[in-house]
């Protein structure tokens, strides 16, 4: 190849700034297209409709309904990451073995980037086909067996109905975000401890369980992320009120025409930030203890 | 050096059948050693999660079908509303939708070009040249994650405001933002990869035998890297394909804001068109992966 510097001048060595050009276009895009939207979005909760600096609306976050969707939010992104993660690792335990090129794994690989991100409005239409008031599933149970989930009241367009196609997109997420790490176990390990009499539950709680455990907390906790900040499968969903801290925005951000609504939107962004700043922060660090053992 | 990618013991784990130093028709029995060791689960504990979980996934897609055939809530069914999309006369009412599709193939597109032409060469100089910056790489990566789509839209729309100006307000500009959005997942199937193979040594082992910068690259990086950086490509279409909250918010057509649309009016063929988006990505996907699985270098041990 040409373009191998000359011997005398190893690329280590390439003098100060020189070297970092290198990175100028991730960090020129980087500015431009996250750095200033996030301060010009963060800022406006900041502002008073003429502009200037106030507090106020920060005031809006202790509002009983602004709180009572911040713990709609907060309790169905937990409880579908951990059903998410966990249903997830065991498709990826299952697929431990397959050929990576084979059947099996491309279609599992493809099905579940299609579910995991394809989904959002399209999972409202599959779910309002399946447990909709005449959705396949609940006239099957309500004419085969008897069972009417219905019977107390609607619940598909209200928050306990985000549960379900939550769950939908979380399972597959899980497979893609984690399979890598669990691919990453290397046979030598299994081998060894195997070599020395160790039994198979050796080696998945003391040998691949640690390995595994910051890649496996790390990826529940994207989930959570996922859960929290999903908003197509909600508007999809639930077309009256705003249940959650998504919908809230939107309505906030929609409602311009109520005087000194539209930048209670840059608070409540600011409040959802919070949430996944602390759980991003917790995730940093177990990436830290992820990378800690392969070094 | 030749043309297989270099596959010292550490990567193994990334080759097709794991243990890569052994011989094909071997396969089966390093498998059954893997069960037997417990590193891998038994043929039927295999079948039955996947089974089971591939039942469950199935039924919300079978509702979707059954319901593109219902005639009215009567409980007859009919052909009616697939007919009518090949009905010339019928079908110019969605020609929005397919222009909609249109738009969102070349987002993704765009963006997977973005992905590999701005992401990925960073991540690789960051790893080989700047240790220091790994962290400060990844904290970028997953602020996207930290700010979502909803939020980042009040933002965006000043801009986009100078975008236009710039570039004129054709909707590919769109995957500037969508390239933000798929930064956290692109970044960890690349940084998956990159972990588990040492570039380092990769590299540094491929100078020493005389091989250029371009050579390193294009002969061993890479090739290491080629898992990583297909399902980092593959998370980026299905994520701009199902993107929602930015193009509808900023007011420009995509294939869900279309569906939104059109599912006003008419929910089945709303439902027969998300169908159809799920499918045609679903093949996509598979194509692009059968593609990436195929690569020279991949049959010669």
């Amino acid at each position: 190849m040409t373009v191998a510097p000359s011997p005398a001048a190893p690329t280590r060595r390439r003098r100060g700034w020189v070297r970092y050009l290198g990175l100028t276009p991730f960090a020129f895009y980087v500015l431009l297209f996250l750095a200033v939207p996030t301060a010009i979005a963060l800022g406006t909760g900041f502002l008073d409709a003429e502009g200037s600096f106030t507090l106020d609306n920060l005031s809006a976050l202790l509002d009983p309904v602004i709180l009572g969707a911040f713990a709609s939010s907060f309790w169905v992104s937990a409880l579908t990451a951990v059903v998410g993660a966990v249903v997830g690792a065991l498709v990826c335990y299952a697929l431990l073995g397959t050929r990576a090129d084979g059947a099996v794994r491309s279609t599992v690989d493809s099905a579940s980037s299609v579910l995991a991100q394809f989904g959002g409005v399209m999972l409202a239409f599959a779910f309002i086909a399946t447990i909709g008031i005449q959705g396949l599933v609940t006239v099957v149970l309500r004419e085969q067996f008897g069972i009417d989930i219905y019977a107390d009241g609607v619940w598909l367009y209200q928050v306990p109905g985000l549960v379900l196609p939550y769950i939908y997109f979380q399972v597959p997420l899980m497979i893609i975000t984690f399979m890598p790490a669990l691919q990453g176990l290397k046979p030598q390990w299994a081998e060894a401890s195997a070599t020395l009499g160790g039994s198979r539950v050796t080696y998945w709680l003391r040998i691949a369980g640690p390995v595994l455990a910051p890649s496996f907390l790390g990826s529940l906790l994207l989930l959570f992320a996922n859960a929290f900040s999903s908003y197509a499968t909600a508007a999809a969903l639930i077309s009256q009120g705003a249940q959650i801290v998504p919908l809230q925005i939107r309505g906030a951000l929609i409602s311009e025409t109520v005087l000194g609504r539209a930048n209670v939107a840059g608070a409540l962004a600011l409040g959802m930030i919070i949430v996944m700043v602390v759980v991003m922060t917790a995730y940093s660090v177990l990436q830290s203890r992820t990378t800690r053992w392969q070094q | 050096m030749t043309t297989s990618p270099v596959s010292p013991p550490r990567s193994a784990p990334l080759a097709p059948t794991p243990p890569a130093a052994k011989p094909a028709p071997a396969t089966a029995r390093v498998n059954d050693t893997a069960v037997s060791i417990g590193a891998e689960p038994s043929g039927r504990a295999r079948w039955i999660i996947l089974g089971a979980v591939g039942l469950l996934f199935v039924v919300p897609i079978l509702s979707m079908v059954e319901f593109t055939f219902r005639d009215g809530l009567a409980g007859a069914y009919t052909l009616d509303h697939w007919t009518v999309l090949f009905d010339p006369e019928e079908n110019s009412r969605y020609r929005q939708l397919f222009a909609a599709i249109g738009n969102s193939l070349t987002l993704a597109v765009v963006t997977v070009a973005i992905v590999l032409l701005v992401l990925l060469p960073t991540m690789i100089l960051v790893h080989l040249q700047f240790p220091r910056l790994r962290r400060v790489l990844e904290f970028i990566c997953i602020i996207p994650i930290t700010v979502p789509a909803i939020v980042l839209v009040v933002g965006l729309a000043p801009v986009y405001g100078v975008v236009t100006r710039l570039l004129g307000g054709s909707v590919w500009t769109l995957a500037f933002a969508y390239g933000i959005t798929v930064l956290p997942y692109a970044y960890r199937a690349i940084q998956a990869n990159i972990d588990a193979v040492d570039m380092v040594t990769l590299s540094e082992a491929a100078r020493s035998l005389g091989a250029g910068w371009g050579s390193v690259l294009a002969r061993v990086l890479l090739p290491n890297l080629r898992r990583g950086i297909l399902a980092g490509s593959l998370i980026s279409v299905a994520v701009v394909l199902g993107e929602y909250t930015i193009a509808s918010l900023l007011n420009r057509q995509n294939l869900q804001t279309a569906l939104v649309q059109v599912s006003k009016s008419d929910p089945y063929v709303a439902v027969i068109f998300a169908l159809l988006a799920l499918l045609l990505v679903f093949v996509l996907l598979l194509l692009i992966g059968r593609v990436g699985s195929t690569r020279p270098g991949r049959t010669s041990p």
